[in-house]
Order: structure tokens, then sequence, then C-alpha cells
């Protein structure tokens, strides 16, 4: 799997980064930051929630 | 066409649709109907207009997602509520109405303190506010009405520990701000009471300039208001719009929660014996999803033409998406109609979708998960004070809650 995040459309829900913790961060405005683009199978299901409620479609993903 | 609607003489259902007196839990029966056998249907509205009513979870996610549709109320088209008809009291400088550029710009100057770790890092404050009005509670007299008592003045002392306000001011705060989320407030008073209470913030930001704390304000004067991004009185209507937006909403979920709950008691055990903060904070999601208090739609206006669930809404169009009845969806949530805090309810509409999907919902889950997980393990034995057809709910409400939940235990 690998990730990609588009901060210009993120609207700062912080659902990611309670959901996938390991894989997705904030940054002081509450914006997206990508911690692991290519996040290890563990963390996959979390990823793919992650982008579902994803209020901003932000989160894209390549299953590989 | 379903016989539970209600037909204006042109032959459109009216919006809003009544719920059944026997289940104050529920959408409307009407919605339902129309959500299996009209998904996209045409209302009518108090105005005589005839906006499109969007009733199922995908077309609900897919159009809110959508750059093509605005949430401008000013454009020709948009489904006005009633209220906004008339002069209302509302700060002038809100985002909810605006669409991006504009919106987004906005919108990113307050997002950094409801950032999950700042968020999270006022756990322990607000489980303090929890606890002491709960102490409150208890050495009073019973039955007690738990609006009062705490669904009510939580929200306000969060809010006040999120914004920066001092203790010392308290009194002030809570009172005008009381006399703003009342629906029953008479306009002068409450415009009266807005005027204030900008007035009071717009004081604290020139205090926070000098001294700068941990907490949102001074985050908005330093990084905004110092470096000529806003005026002091357009923050300070910022600070006033987060306050009310944050209020009566979460306020409603504890009180009808703690309604629901009460006449659910497998569903109150199970929450109070959660094992866990993860448990809870699931349960949460399905309180949220279950009960969807913001239950007049959410209004928006079509900019291009767009196809749907076999209709063509064209631009100009207006639409309501109704958000509660998204959520009872069957065809994402089996057994929709029955509360069960077990179920995985994340992907409930509850906060909307799409940009401006709730900016504070990390604050009112926060909230939600301390008040449920530690009231009910605290008075174990708390129990509706009056029979449950005697409560009254806010049919007519911005937001959906009951007027008053008298407890005992």
């Amino acid at each position: 799997m690998h990730v990609e995040v588009d901060q210009p459309k993120c609207v700062a829900s912080g659902q990611c980064v309670m959901l996938a913790p390991g894989v997705f961060d904030q940054d002081d405005d509450g914006i997206v930051e990508l911690l692991d683009a290519d996040p290890a199978p563990e963390h996959h299901d979390d990823v793919r929630e992650s982008a579902a409620v994803c209020p901003a479609a932000a989160i894209r993903l390549t299953e590989k | 066409m379903p016989e539970t609607l209600t037909h204006s003489s042109e032959g459109q259902a009216e919006w809003p649709m009544p719920r059944a007196a026997t289940c104050p839990f529920d959408p409307p029966p009407a919605l339902k109907s129309l959500q299996s056998e009209a998904p996209v249907s045409r209302v009518r509205i108090w105005d005589g207009s005839t906006p499109w009513l969007i009733t199922r979870y995908e077309h609900t996610r897919a159009l809110l997602g959508d750059p093509r549709i605005s949430s401008d109320a000013t454009r020709p088209g948009f489904p006005r509520t009633a209220g906004s008809a008339q002069s209302d009291t509302r700060a002038p400088l809100s985002f909810i109405n605006m669409d991006d550029p504009e919106h987004a710009r906005l919108r990113r100057m307050v997002t950094a303190p409801f950032a999950i770790k700042r968020i999270e890092a006022l756990r322990p404050a607000v489980q303090r506010i929890v606890d002491d009005s709960i102490d409150t509670m208890l050495a009073g007299p019973k039955p007690v009405d738990l609006v009062e008592a705490l669904a009510l003045p939580i929200p306000s002392l969060v809010i006040c520990e999120l914004l920066g306000v001092p203790y010392e001011d308290h009194d002030l705060f809570q009172h005008n701000t009381k006399v703003l989320v009342k629906l029953s407030t008479a306009r002068e008073e409450s415009a009266a009471a807005l005027t204030a209470l900008t007035d009071y913030l717009e004081r604290l930001l020139t205090s926070k300039l000098e001294r700068p704390g941990n907490d949102l304000l001074s985050d908005i004067a330093t990084r905004r208001v110092a470096t000529g991004e806003l005026t002091q009185r357009e923050a300070a209507r910022m600070g006033v719009l987060l306050l009310i937006a944050g209020h009566e909403t979460t306020a409603n979920m504890i009180a009808l929660g703690t309604c629901a709950l009460l006449q659910n008691p497998d569903q109150l055990a199970l929450l109070r014996d959660a094992p866990d903060a993860k448990t809870t904070a699931s349960a949460v999601e399905e309180l949220l999803r279950y009960l969807n208090i913001t239950h007049n739609g959410r209004r928006r206006v079509a900019l291009e033409d767009i196809e749907i669930g076999g209709e063509t809404i064209r631009a100009g169009d207006g639409l309501i998406i109704a958000g509660d009845i998204a959520n009872r969806d069957p065809d994402v949530f089996p057994d929709p109609d029955r509360l069960d805090i077990t179920r995985n309810a994340r992907r409930h509409v509850a906060f909307g979708f799409g940009v401006h999907q709730c900016l504070g919902q990390p604050l009112a889950r926060l909230e939600l998960q301390v008040v449920y997980s530690t009231l009910y393990r605290r008075i174990p034995a708390l129990a509706l004070a009056i029979e449950p057809d005697q409560v009254r709910y806010k049919h007519d409400g911005a937001v959906y809650g009951v007027y008053e939940l008298p407890v005992t235990w």
C-alpha cells in the first residue's frame, strides 16, 4: 500500500490521526502530515478507514 | 408515494416532516419511506419553494463532498430556514455560509486549537469539570433537571478552558452564554448578550496579546491579530461563533444521549462497564449516528447541473441533505434503527461531510467520551424522574434534544 496526502485539501478533522496515529500526524494548524507513505500491513485497515472517513478526500491510497 | 406524507396542494411532500410520537429518537417515518422509494425528490418548505431532499447515505456523502454545490445562503435558490428570513443575531463573520477559497482561508485560522494533540491535552481539565459538576449535582436536591445541572454547564466550562477565559470572569461569561443559547430568549436580549460577549472577548484578546497563554484566544491574538490578518473585532466574533457552535450541540447530545440510554438499559450497562477508552469512543460514535441532533438537514444550492439517483438537479436548485436519515441507511448500517453501541458507526455523517464538516468535532468527541464514561459510573442508580412519555423533545428546535430531563438516583 502506498499513501499520499493532499494538504491543501485537508480540513483538519483529525480523524486519520485518531485512527492511524503511526501513519498520520498534524502540523501546528491541524493540517495532515504523512509519517509513513508505505505503512506496514497491520496499519492497512486503519489507513483504509481513514481514507473512507476523510471529509475532504485528502488521502489517496494505491493498493499494490 | 407513501401515505404517511403530508402533501401540499401541488403534490410535493412538506418539509420538515413530523416524527412518530412513540419514537422520539427516530427520524420521521415519511423520511424513511422516501429513502427507500424516492431517495432524491422535491419537497415544499415554509416559503413555498421546492428544494430537492436527499435521503441516502451514498448521495449525502457524494453531494456534500462535491464542489458543484454551494453553502452561500445569499445565492438565489438556497433553501433558507424560516428563522433566517428575519434579521438574526448571529455574528456576521461566519465561514459556515461561505464557499472556498474564502471559507478555507478563514477556517484554517482556527483549526490549530482543534488538532488532536491539543484537544487530548484538555482531557484532564474536561474530566475535572465533569467530576465537579457531578459533585455539585449530587450535593443538591433531587429530582434535578440534568439539562441545567450538567448538559449546559459542562460545554460552557470546557469552552472557557479552551478559549482561555479566566476563572474570575466566569459569571459574566456564563450568564451571557446562557441567554444566547436559550431558544426562548427575546431577540433584543440576545443581541445585547452577543454584544456584551463580543466586547468582553475583544478586551480579553488585548490582554492575551500582552500575556499569551496556551489557549485559543492567545493563538488567534498572537498569530492572526498581531499579524494584521484579522482585526480585533473579527477575531472576537470568531471566538463568539466557536462558542455558540459548540454549545447547544454538545449540551443536547449530553441530555438526549442520557435520555436514550436510560430507556435502553442494556446499552447503558455496556457503556458504563466499557473496558477501555476505545470502547467508549466507539460508543460515542454510535450515539452520534443514532441521535443525529442536526435534524433540519444541511442546506446547499447547486452551482451546475448534477445527475444523482436518476434525477437531474439543475444549477440554481436548492438542496436539503437529511443526515439524520442518511445515518439510518440500511445499506450502510445494518438494523439501523437499533441503538447498538458495539457496532462500528464511525462512518456516520452526524458532523456533516465535505469541507464544511464540523470543526469542533474533536472537542465534541472528547466531552462526550468523558461525560458518558463518568456519569453512569458515578451514579449507577441514575433514573428518569418522570415517565418516558412525559419528556418534552425539541421538535421545533434548531438542534434536536430535550427541553429538560428530570432525573433522580
